[in-house]
């Protein structure tokens, strides 16, 4: 029987005076895909950057293998946005898996061999091991995705924490990554906040439907009905199916 | 050749070309990265209110320009460094105050200024030996602090978010990359003045990106890039009695556009 990695009690969020998140309970088990859906200022993001202490916890608890969660933040592994990079950065694959690191100061300039044997060990996970030496700009955008998940898996993290990992890829590159991460949730508790709901639905376990309240989802009985009966229908449809029902 | 060497003013512009062109190559390369190229334009205009204070106080040029520089632009970090929105704003009110402040006290300064020009073009060949000992000092510091936190400001240059997830202090790092580049333009404004600073902090910096894999070996080859372009362009500078700035911005333009046109070729033939 797999045990609680991430339980959440009584969260409530707000900004300023504009309530964000309600009355918000889950648990996450070790080695679960969760996706989180929803709509456009649900709350996705806000409940991610929680996890995070981006944002920090207003009311309600959330504790990580059993203890606070602020002790345990070298535990999760992240996986930003990354609208701001700059594609065209002077760097190598293997510079940015590095910074995955969760202390950068361990040499003053240069890497040391360990740290780089590390790094292709995390690209191996993801499949881009023979893309070490070549520079970021030079990789398509799902290749640069599933490298900047080799930097989140670094630090041997139990938890993988991914916010849109699959906005701006075409959809073999999606589907790629989210097999990527099917294979990795073997090892680890993989979340995803995400938009395609239709491919989400095909790898996740479960799926928190959020829009201020959060809607559990176990997906391993809806999933052969959604891709059967439900192929036709458009995502926002279907994203209005997961919000009016609570199975 | 070797007579025009034996003067000791071509020596120092030699030496000082050098010396600026690592020191532009270094922190030319972060300022690209970062996209920090309008705000460098915005503190290189804003030091002539540096400048002006210098001549209206009569105080030690190099130091004033300096440390008005870095007033102006930790003023800037901190106004900009969560209310990225508000920079724009910032930077041109910064460029336009900092030259007329400059323009009204060298105005109500009394007597002549002839040497203004230099300071707005550039004048390589008069470098003074406290001049050189002044880039030294900032090119000792510049190698010191980029290489010491080289993991840092890589970190935070590629990704500021992640960087602060990992615990890395952005916003320090953030202040001291803006620092380093305002003292990078105040001596800088000795080669090529303060209107075509911008131009050594770029040109340099865009024909290592064509073969740069990393943000070390661009800085690498901005550097010596920046030290060949400044030597061809004193030299047509000294021998056709040109002025020292224009000359080497006009030789590094031409190498910008071959590279560029040889990079497109390749491109298109492939």
């Amino acid at each position: 029987m797999a045990k609680n990695i991430i339980e959440v009690s009584e969260l409530n969020f707000s900004y300023e005076k504009q309530s964000v998140l309600e009355c918000i309970d889950f648990t996450i088990k070790e080695k679960e895909f969760v996706a989180i859906i929803g709509p456009n200022g649900g709350g996705k993001s806000t409940l991610l950057k929680l996890l995070l202490n981006i944002n920090t916890l207003q009311k309600g608890a959330i504790t990580i293998q059993g203890e606070d969660y602020l002790k345990q933040t070298h535990n999760i592994g992240y996986v930003p946005q990354n609208t701001d990079i700059n594609i065209n950065f002077p760097i190598s694959v293997l510079e940015v898996v590095m910074m995955g690191q969760n202390s950068l100061k361990k040499r003053i300039f240069g890497y040391k061999k360990d740290e780089k044997a590390q790094a292709k060990k995390a690209l191996e996970q993801v499949g881009m091991s023979e893309f070490s030496f070549k520079s970021i700009s030079e990789l398509s955008g799902g290749q640069r995705q599933r490298v900047f998940i080799a930097r989140a898996l670094f630090s041997n993290p139990k938890i993988l924490l991914l916010d849109e990992p699959t906005s701006s890829i075409d959809a073999s590159g999606s589907q790629q990554i989210y097999k990527t991460l099917k294979a990795l949730s073997k090892h680890i508790t993989v979340i995803v906040v995400s938009h395609d709901i239709s491919v989400i639905v095909q790898y996740a376990t479960r799926a928190f439907y959020i829009n201020k309240k959060l809607f559990n989802h176990d997906l391993k009985n809806m999933k052969k009905d959604f891709l059967k009966n439900n192929a036709h229908i458009c995502e926002i449809e279907l994203l209005e199916m997961l919000g009016s029902c609570r199975c | 050749m070797l007579e025009t060497l034996s003067y000791s003013f071509i020596q120092n512009a030699i030496i000082a070309a050098v010396l600026v062109s690592i020191i532009t190559g270094i922190i030319g390369s972060l300022v690209v990265v970062n996209k920090m190229v309008f705000l460098s334009g915005g503190i290189a205009h804003s030091a002539y209110g540096g400048i002006g204070l210098a001549i209206f106080f009569g105080l030690p040029m190099l130091l004033c320009t300096s440390l008005f520089c870095v007033f102006v632009t930790i003023i800037i970090a901190l106004a900009s460094y969560k209310r990225r929105e508000h920079l724009d704003i910032l930077i041109g009110l910064t460029w336009a105050l900092g030259m007329s402040l400059g323009i009204i006290l060298v105005d109500l300064t009394p007597g002549y200024q002839s040497d203004l020009m230099s300071y707005l073009f550039g004048s390589l060949l008069a470098v003074t030996t406290n001049d050189i000992l002044y880039m030294s000092i900032l090119l000792a510091s510049i190698i010191g602090i980029v290489f010491t936190f080289y993991r840092e400001i890589l970190s935070v240059s590629y990704d500021t978010e992640y960087a602060t997830l990992r615990g890395v202090k952005t916003r320090l790092f953030y202040t001291i990359i803006l620092v380093l580049s305002s003292l990078t333009i105040v001596v800088s404004i000795k080669v090529v003045g303060l209107i075509l600073v911008i131009a050594l902090l770029t040109i340099p910096i865009y024909v290592a990106g064509f073969f740069s894999k990393s943000l070390f070996s661009m800085m690498v080859s901005a550097a010596l890039l920046s030290m060949f372009f400044s030597t061809i362009g004193l030299f047509l500078s000294y021998n056709f009695d040109l002025s020292s700035g224009p000359s080497i911005i006009i030789v590094s333009s031409v190498f910008a556009l071959l590279a560029f046109l040889i990079k497109n070729l390749k491109e298109y033939i492939q």
